[in-house]
């Protein structure tokens, strides 16, 4: 049954209140029956005791969020500090017991908060599933309740496009695949039991059980994968630019750890766009090598110019790559153009000052007093400025000998940790949701093999390996309705 | 078609006297009307024109379902049987089927003596050309009702209410290649003008096509050839009222050999001459049923394709050429058979055809398989697109029964999926898009564990008690199984046994494993190798329950306790929004955040409840979820 909208308000659900933007304050909502008792699983004094049962309805309260089940030499690890407030119903916006969770902003804080809530008794909320709480409570006039659906009905369309949206990406393949596979098992199952003189499930039970093992892994590193909980996502868009031979190429190797583009001493060997996923930590790098930026007359290096500049365009981060061992050149200005003008925009940004092996034509300072030079260009103020200028982080690094590349790497990790970098494709909710549906689909599977273990008949095993194919399909907003019938027929000669 | 002004008068008119035809007139007669079933041919009565059997996987819980409801089918067939096999025995108790051969013959002359000393029921030979229909005043969807029919012969029956059964007669033509008659089914005088007749009150036809392969003189087989197939040793009845010492009869073996390269061979090369892939064919088939010519071409890498050879009664020499069902022309029949091991030297007797016909889209019927178009008109069988013996039987069943709650003023009986496969199945032909004759399948029912065909009594006697088909007597039945099976689930659970010397040289007597503590008897019988009979050397009671079906149930629920649990579970969620009803006369240009798609399906199918509504196609889960604010309001509003 594709309905997941339930009805009644019997469970506890949690949100982000507010929008997911770079925000001071992030707010999580919780409501429901068993809010309190979630509000107590996470809260701490500074003396890490439980003391949410101390505080009265209506008050707010400073404290620490842990996540009880993560231990660091026997304490509780702390996710945050916040302003705890808490309502009791019907005095609440939904009528029922809230509990509202102030974080300080950063979308990966919010997101740690949130996906501690699920997992300590909260089920996500439906889209307009507060409003519609407090709309079933009596909160909100009927005049309101249009507005309700017609959010609902928006918010869906958009969540279904944003998944939609999300959905280029490997993973999204690796859910289709496994899918898949798990339908073809179901309708082999069924086809025999419909059909059991034609199909024999004779030593079924092994070969079903080694290809369970086979998916439990694949979805484990799904959800290993995204640890953070941002899943299936494209990943975070990264342009390297710099100019001709500023070793673009090297570190696009370097990153992917493949000779992957071809490296020459020859400037402009690069000709087009290079394209690689890369992963760092827990973080996905969808990185492109432009070709270097610089006036030419070779046509084809030109579309090749032009391509890169559109790239920086769409990237959330920059990667630039300064050459020390030559001077600041024209095209090092075109460039100063191009990132000034993506700086101001939002997009992040390192500088990456490569070959400190080699002696220095150009130091930290004459990129600084460039970025000064420039910016002013356009009419801002200086606070606008400074926040620009802090946007593009300096790293000293040498490609030959590795230098500074740790420090480039642990940079990355931290602004992605930091929420500092974003990108522009994440959808977080659906992120925790999907993985609530792919823990769901790999329990399913844990069940099916338990079934097996046990000597149950094969009859048994479809009922769960249909939960994990219905819990995979939410992620990618699949629904079941007729998948099977149409499978059993396309795959099985059914019938006398 | 003759006009004169003969009337007669009855509560009710059946039109067909097949599978759902006969059900549907017995109930209507059984609850106290006067009743007519209308049969084109008095001798082809509860006639089997396709297969011979009566049961199969799900098919099988159907006929369950039929009898504990109250239906002759399951009775019929326990009188008529030739060969009985439980399948899927060594599978979960969920998919355990009954499939029985019947004696073709046999099955319709029984059948028809069922009917003829039926009380309040008349068998009426004749072509029933016009549904008579009357303006009823008031708003909503219905504006007429039924008030009769008129035969070919002129003679005008008024009633209050009509089953339209017709299968697959309506403007029926077969198909043998390039041969083709406009006959129904066996050569069969079809009917033509009630599509006519629907056509102006409102109800529109499609066309489906379905098949048979050939039947051969059995005396030209070789079946040394040929796997011999038996049936059980201890055969199981299906009617809940038949003595299991009845049906251990000699039982008559069927047969199976396979196709080959060469049968292939043959197919591909006059695919031509088939007039599916000629194009001549326009009704949909069934995917479940294909042709020999469809399984060739649609699994071209399988090498080869079962056929068993079945026999169509004990006074016939006709054999059945199961898996080889065909429309090709009768040369390229007599050649592709041939090549099959034991069939080299057969003789035909009825050439395999395909068959074409009209039947409506159950999408315009409500769940009480009544028309919404016409008050008093209800559907059933092949007619509302299904394929099947025992699938037309239980919506001729539920019809009946429908027809007479609603001549008693009383609410209809609508099963639920939850509950019934009979339920599962009516509620898909209703609600969903069904592009091709619908045939029950174990796959299709989400609750399938909690629908075994052991416990249909438990499930749906009260049901046929409460309509009265079932009798107090065999009600009080069930309701002491229930009560058994309660108490001995119970007790089996208290009951705790130890480690002692005797019930561990017990346990490995039975090729078990010893005891490590204490544990329960429910926890002992739940281990994979354990019976409710073996139990009985460790039992300090000895196992009480002597009667195999009770005992059956309370292993059932104690081995699979923790499946049955998590299915429960699912079926309280159904239920919540089975639940919620949905008025009939809702406005659903009045929902306005409703997506256009979804409203146009809403306002053509008008679902009973939101969880019928949740299953149709085009209904997304934020549109039901708008449906349940709009409500909400409504009734909001309404209090205020």
């Amino acid at each position: 049954m594709a309905l997941t909208f339930d009805t009644l308000r019997n469970d506890t659900i949690a949100a982000i209140a507010t929008g997911i933007t770079e925000s001071g304050i992030g707010i999580i909502r919780i409501s429901g029956p068993a809010a309190f008792a979630v509000g107590d699983r996470l809260c701490r004094s500074q003396e890490g005791e439980h003391i949410f049962s101390h505080w009265k309805p209506g008050t707010i309260h400073y404290c620490r969020i842990v996540d009880p089940t993560a231990k660091r030499e026997g304490k509780e690890m702390v996710i945050d500090e916040a302003m705890v407030s808490v309502m009791k119903a019907p005095h609440s916006y939904t009528t029922e017991d809230t509990v509202e969770i102030n974080v300080h902003g950063g979308v990966y804080l919010m997101n740690r908060v949130l996906e501690l809530c699920l997992q300590n008794g909260c089920r996500m909320a439906e889209p307009g599933e507060f409003t519609k709480r407090a709309f079933l409570g009596g909160r909100i006039d009927l005049s309101r309740a249009e507005a309700v659906m017609d959010l609902i009905q928006s918010d869906n369309e958009f969540s279904r496009k944003t998944a939609l949206a999300q959905l280029e990406g490997s993973v999204s393949g690796e859910v289709k695949n496994l899918r898949q596979a798990i339908l073809y098992e179901i309708a082999f199952i069924e086809s025999a039991l419909d059909d059991p003189e034609n199909y024999s499930l004779d030593g079924y039970p092994e070969k079903l059980r080694k290809k369970c093992i086979g998916l439990i892994d694949r979805l484990d590193r799904i959800l290993q994968f995204s640890e953070s909980g941002r899943v299936l996502k494209e990943g975070i868009r990264t342009v390297i630019v710099g100019k001709p031979n500023a070793g673009k190429s090297s570190l696009m190797n370097f990153l992917s750890g493949t000779d992957r583009a071809i490296v020459t001493d020859v400037a402009g060997t690069t000709r087009d766009t290079l394209e690689e996923k890369i992963r760092l930590g827990d973080v996905i790098l969808d990185v492109t090598d432009t070709a270097g930026i610089r006036e030419t007359d070779d046509v084809v290096e030109k579309i090749g110019v032009e391509r890169a500049k559109k790239a920086a365009e769409q990237a959330d981060l920059i990667l630039y790559l300064v050459d020390t061992s030559t001077g600041i050149s024209e095209e090092d200005r075109d460039i100063f153009k191009l990132l000034r003008e993506r700086i101001s925009a939002g997009t992040r940004c390192i500088i990456l000052l490569n070959k400190t092996d080699l002696p220095s034509q150009t130091s930290r300072e004459d990129i600084a007093e460039m970025f000064r030079y420039l910016t002013p260009v356009a009419p801002q103020t200086d606070k606008t400025r400074v926040v620009n200028y802090k946007r593009a982080e300096m790293i000293p690094i040498s490609l030959r000998t590795g230098e500074g590349m740790e420090e480039f790497r642990s940079k990355i990790l931290q602004m992605f940790r930091t929420g500092d970098l974003v990108s522009r494709n994440e959808v977080f909710l659906s992120g925790l949701r999907q993985r609530t549906e792919a823990c769901a689909a790999r329990d399913s599977l844990q069940l099916v093999v338990q079934s097996i273990d046990q000597g149950m008949s094969e009859d048994f095993f479809s009922i769960d390996l249909m939960n994990a194919y219905t819990a995979l399909g939410r992620i990618i907003g699949e629904a079941v309705e007729d998948d099977l019938v149409e499978e059993i027929f396309s795959k099985f000669c059914l019938g006398k | 078609m003759v006009d004169h002004n003969y009337h007669i008068k009855t509560d009710v008119c059946v039109i067909g006297a097949g599978h759902a035809g006969c059900e549907a007139a017995l109930a209507c007669a059984r609850l106290g009307f006067q009743t007519v079933i209308f049969t084109m041919n008095v001798d082809s009565i509860a006639m089997m024109p396709c297969n011979p059997h009566i049961g199969g996987s799900s098919k099988g819980h159907l006929v369950r379902e039929i009898d504990a409801l109250g239906g002759e089918m399951g009775k019929n067939i326990d009188k008529t049987f030739i060969q009985s096999k439980m399948l899927n025995k060594s599978k979960g108790p969920a998919v355990h089927s009954l499939r029985t051969q019947a004696d073709k013959a046999e099955y319709s002359k029984a059948m028809r003596q069922v009917l003829q000393h039926q009380e309040n029921l008349t068998i009426r030979m004749g072509e029933v050309v016009d549904i008579l229909t009357e303006e009823v005043a008031g708003e909503g969807e219905c504006k007429r009702k039924v008030t009769g029919v008129r035969l070919f012969n002129g003679t005008i029956y008024e009633c209050k209410a009509v089953v339209i059964a017709t299968g697959t007669y309506l403007n029926a033509r077969c198909l043998v290649g390039e041969a083709i008659t406009e006959t129904g089914p066996s050569g069969m005088q079809r009917s033509t003008y009630l599509r006519d007749a629907l056509e102006r009150i409102g109800i529109h036809t499609r066309r489906f096509k379905t098949g048979t392969p050939a039947r051969m003189d059995g005396r030209s087989l070789d079946y040394s050839k040929m796997t011999i197939q038996r049936g059980d040793e201890v055969v199981t009845p299906f009617s809940y009222s038949t003595d299991p010492a009845t049906v251990q009869i000699d039982q008559v073996p069927c047969y199976l050999t396979y196709t080959n390269e060469e049968t292939h061979e043959i197919i591909r090369e006059n695919l031509d001459r088939s007039p599916i892939y000629a194009g001549i064919i326009e009704g949909t088939g069934p995917r479940y049923c294909p042709s020999i010519e469809d399984k060739v071409v649609k699994f071209a890498e399988k090498t080869r394709h079962q056929v068993f050879v079945e026999p169509e009664g004990r006074g016939t020499t006709e054999m059945y050429i199961d898996g080889m069902s065909t429309s090709m022309p009768d040369d390229v029949q007599q050649r592709m058979y041939r090549t099959v091991p034991g069939l080299e030297h057969c003789v035909i007797v009825r050439n395999a055809y395909a068959i074409e016909y009209d039947c409506i889209n159950a999408n315009s019927l409500k769940l009480s398989l009544e028309t919404r178009q016409v008050g008093g008109l209800f559907c059933a069988g092949q007619f509302c697109g299904s394929s099947g013996y025992e699938e037309a039987a239980c919506q001729g069943l539920m019809a009946g029964i429908n027809v007479a709650q609603k001549l008693r003023g009383r609410d209809p009986l609508i099963l639920k999926r939850s509950e019934s496969y009979i339920g599962v199945l009516i509620d898909d032909l209703v609600s969903k898009d069904n592009r091709e004759p619908y045939r029950m399948m174990t796959s299709r029912a989400e609750y399938r564990l909690l629908l075994r065909q052991d416990n249909a009594d438990l499930r749906l006697r009260k049901y046929g008690f409460e309509v009265g088909l079932i009798t107090k007597e065999q009600y009080d039945r069930v309701l002491y199984k229930e009560k058994v099976i309660q108490e001995e689930t119970t007790r089996l659970k208290a009951i705790r046994v130890g480690a002692a010397a005797e019930n561990q040289a017990y346990l490995r007597s039975i090729g078990s494993t010893e005891l490590k503590t204490a544990v329960s008897l429910a926890e002992l019988l739940s281990r994979p190798e354990m019976t409710y009979e073996n139990l009985r050397g460790i039992d300090p009671d000895h196992c009480p329950v002597t009667d195999p079906e009770i005992a059956e149930e309370v292993e059932i629920n104690i081995k699979y306790e923790g499946y049955i649990e998590r299915q429960k579970k699912q079926v309280e969620q159904f239920n919540r929004l089975e639940g919620k009803k949905i008025p009939a006369d809702i406005d659903y240009d009045d929902v306005t955040s409703l997506r256009l798609e979804a409203r146009q399906k809403l306002k053509e199918l008008r679902p009973a409840s939101i969880g019928q509504a949740s299953r149709m196609s085009g209904v997304t889960p934020a549109d039901v979820a708008v449906l349940l604010i709009y409500l909400d309001k409504q009734r909001a509003e309404r209090k205020a």
